[in-house]
């Protein structure tokens, strides 16, 4: 989560609020890592990799549950190797999905990937984050380990120009080839024009004002 | 050499060899003129269109006679920056964006999207229960009518026209329940965070009772034309194979899962909506082909009218329970209604609102212009579409608007088999394996 702090009301600045509001200061709440038992099938998840995986203490930065669903934050020298030891040992016959979120305000960890696993054997869903910095947006591609990651990888790169190393042909793939800019990077903008409706004009989407 | 005049069926040099535009209708002239040239492989350009409903889907094959020896998918052409655009919006108004991404199956998009809001706000457990079997009855009236689509226009591209005129007389009737439960035909951003826009109309469970029994009747039609037809099996059996290891590496689900054996589906696996309580059985195949796929839907058809006569009971028993939670800060305020002309606002609201109640008039534009706060944090949910998992993966910072949404669209994945699934056969069973996958542009590009 973003440890950013929000000001003001609406998130504009410079349009003459006297009401005080523009004064407000409210800090992002964060999820920090969450401590043994994580409950559930979580433990045993988490105890069969520690075995698989001698260096587990290397490779996941932190063990995040929240809302019933466990998060490992893998580092990304690490990620080929925990990905062929969940898909082979851990049973994670399924990668369905990889996806991005950009948090600008997170210095040196500003781009992370989302990795969405699942276990047909056990039942089991896990979730997988490696986070990147905006500056050197590699990780290594887990196209080897399941063929089914590669149109998501490249739709993260399309939307957040995520470099996945490794790739067998790492090219945007929902926007044109010769696109410029990366669509769903926060400092990107939404464009759109004003609305003319009955003489009164309102802003484009992304010019509103937005509650904070 | 070209003795082309025609501007749109011409050839000319580039750098990887010659290319020709071809229109149809000047086939013999264009086998002549690639006849006479020594290179054997070929690249076709089927596409950017599709001949039927699927959307815009361009497929790159490389030939050796009739022979695919590459498939190359070209995708993109519907994107419409969905998910980007709900991050400018509340988390209510962010429905009727979702619900336009699979086009054919949108209460499925709608629910997965608030299964997710839902949980992040942690009031899972408050939906009403009324709420939740309605939501599961449209959603299984929704897998008919995109089955509805996926049969007929399958058929449609494989040359038999007559299976599409029944199937979409089937889909038009549970497009009319559609109408009338929702107001609109499709797109009806119907189900809300927090439980659905309104509730049946009068005498809607007696209608939906008569179009289950007209719908079971004449899905016999179909099958009749199509099951065990000697021609439709020559066509589809073996084709398009994708076996069990093929599925899993490549991340697919669904029909195209279930025609290799494995009775995976997210309603018996890992229940939501209550699914735990409803009788219906998983159809399977072990053939791993077209014809199984299509077996596969044709049996789901009957599953999902199960289902449906279920939740019908359920909901003769639930009459009266309220549709939306308890909880004023969620509940949206606004109350539609449905009119000769479609859906509008309720006139009792607007006379509360406007003409009796100052709370009630604070409290709707508070709601409806600011919206709820969702508490930080990410979740990922999933429903099975018609097309396999359907995941939703939500971030929020704890504002009034979704800090990232992303649809884990099951059309998108699935899509990726195609190269696995023609590589390899003939060029003529390229349409029959992609309309087996049944993938929804909509849904592809988002």
């Amino acid at each position: 989560m973003s440890t950013d702090t929000n000001n003001g009301m609406f998130g504009v600045t410079g349009s003459g609020d006297t009401s005080g509001f523009g004064g407000l200061v409210k800090s992002v709440q964060s999820i920090g890592s969450t401590q043994r038992p994580f409950g559930g099938y979580f433990d045993q998840v988490a105890d069969e990799l520690e075995r698989a995986f001698p260096a587990f203490s290397d490779a996941i930065e932190k063990v995040v549950v929240d809302r019933g669903e466990l998060t490992l934050f893998v580092k990304r020298e690490r990620l080929f190797e925990v990905a062929k030891i969940l898909r082979d040992q851990l049973r994670f016959e399924m990668c369905v999905s990889v996806s991005g979120a950009h948090y600008p305000t997170e210095v040196g960890r500003e781009l992370h990937v989302v990795i969405a696993l699942l276990s047909i054997t056990n039942n089991q869903r896990i979730r997988l984050e490696v986070c990147v910095p905006d500056s050197d947006p590699h990780l290594p591609s887990l196209v080897e380990v399941w063929a089914g990651t590669n149109w998501h990888e490249r739709e993260t790169y399309d939307m957040f120009g995520i470099i996945f190393d490794n790739h067998p042909g790492l090219t945007r793939i929902l926007m044109p080839d010769d696109w410029d800019g990366f669509p769903q990077r926060k400092d990107y903008p939404l464009g759109g024009i004003p609305i003319e409706y009955k003489g009164a004009t309102v802003p484009a989407p992304s010019e509103r004002r937005s509650y904070q | 050499m070209s003795t082309f005049t025609d501007p749109y069926a011409s050839s000319r040099e580039t750098t990887e060899g010659r290319v020709y535009s071809v229109t149809g209708g000047d086939w013999d002239s264009m086998v002549t003129e690639i006849g006479a040239t020594k290179e054997e492989r070929v690249v076709v350009n089927m596409g950017p269109q599709h001949p039927s409903t699927h959307g815009v889907l361009r497929l790159v094959l490389e030939l050796e006679g009739e022979t695919i020896t590459e498939t190359r998918c070209g995708i993109g052409y519907l994107h419409t920056g969905i998910e980007k655009n709900t991050e400018y919006r509340s988390w209510t108004q962010g429905v009727t964006f979702v619900t336009r991404m699979d086009y054919l199956a949108p209460l499925f998009n709608e629910t997965a999207y608030c299964l997710g809001v839902e949980k992040l706000l942690g009031i899972t457990n408050d939906i009403t229960e009324r709420a939740t079997v309605i939501r599961v009855m449209m959603m299984e009236f929704n897998r008919i009518s995109s089955h509805m689509v996926a049969l007929g226009t399958g058929a449609l591209e494989l040359g038999a026209l007559s299976p599409m005129i029944f199937a979409f007389r089937e889909r038009e009737k549970v497009l009319d329940v559609f109408e009338m439960v929702a107001g609109l035909r499709m797109n009806m951003a119907y189900v809300r965070p927090g439980g659905v826009a309104q509730d049946l109309p009068a005498g809607a469970l007696t209608k939906i009772k008569e179009t289950v029994k007209e719908l079971r009747k004449n899905f016999k039609d179909n099958e009749k034309l199509l099951v065990g037809n000697s021609i439709w099996i020559k066509r589809t059996q073996g084709i398009g194979y994708l076996d069990l290891a093929g599925c899993t590496t490549l991340g697919i689900t669904g029909p195209v899962l279930r025609s290799t054996g494995l009775p995976w589906d997210l309603r018996k696996a890992q229940p939501y909506c209550g699914y735990e309580d409803y009788q219906f059985d998983i159809p399977t195949t072990d053939t791993c082909d077209v014809y199984g796929r299509f077996l596969i839907r044709m049996q789901e058809l009957e599953q999902s009218l199960r289902i449906i006569e279920q939740c019908v009971t359920k909901l003769e028993k639930l009459e009266g329970q309220p549709v939306m939670v308890a909880d004023k800060k969620i509940a949206w305020p606004s109350q539609l209604s449905i009119g000769g002309d479609g859906m509008g606002n309720s006139l009792n609201h607007i006379r509360e609102i406007m003409g009796e109640s100052m709370e009630a008039l604070i409290h709707h534009f508070k709601l409806v212009t600011e919206g709820f706060r969702v508490p930080a944090g990410q979740v990922y949910t999933t429903v099975e579409s018609p097309r396999g998992e359907l995941g939703v993966h939500l971030i929020s910072d704890g504002g009034t608007r979704p800090y990232r949404v992303h649809f884990r669209e099951p059309s998108f994945n699935n899509l990726q088999a195609t190269a696995a699934m023609c590589d390899g056969g003939q060029i003529s069973d390229v349409v029959a394996a992609v309309a087996s996958i049944d993938p929804v542009m909509g849904g592809v590009d988002r």
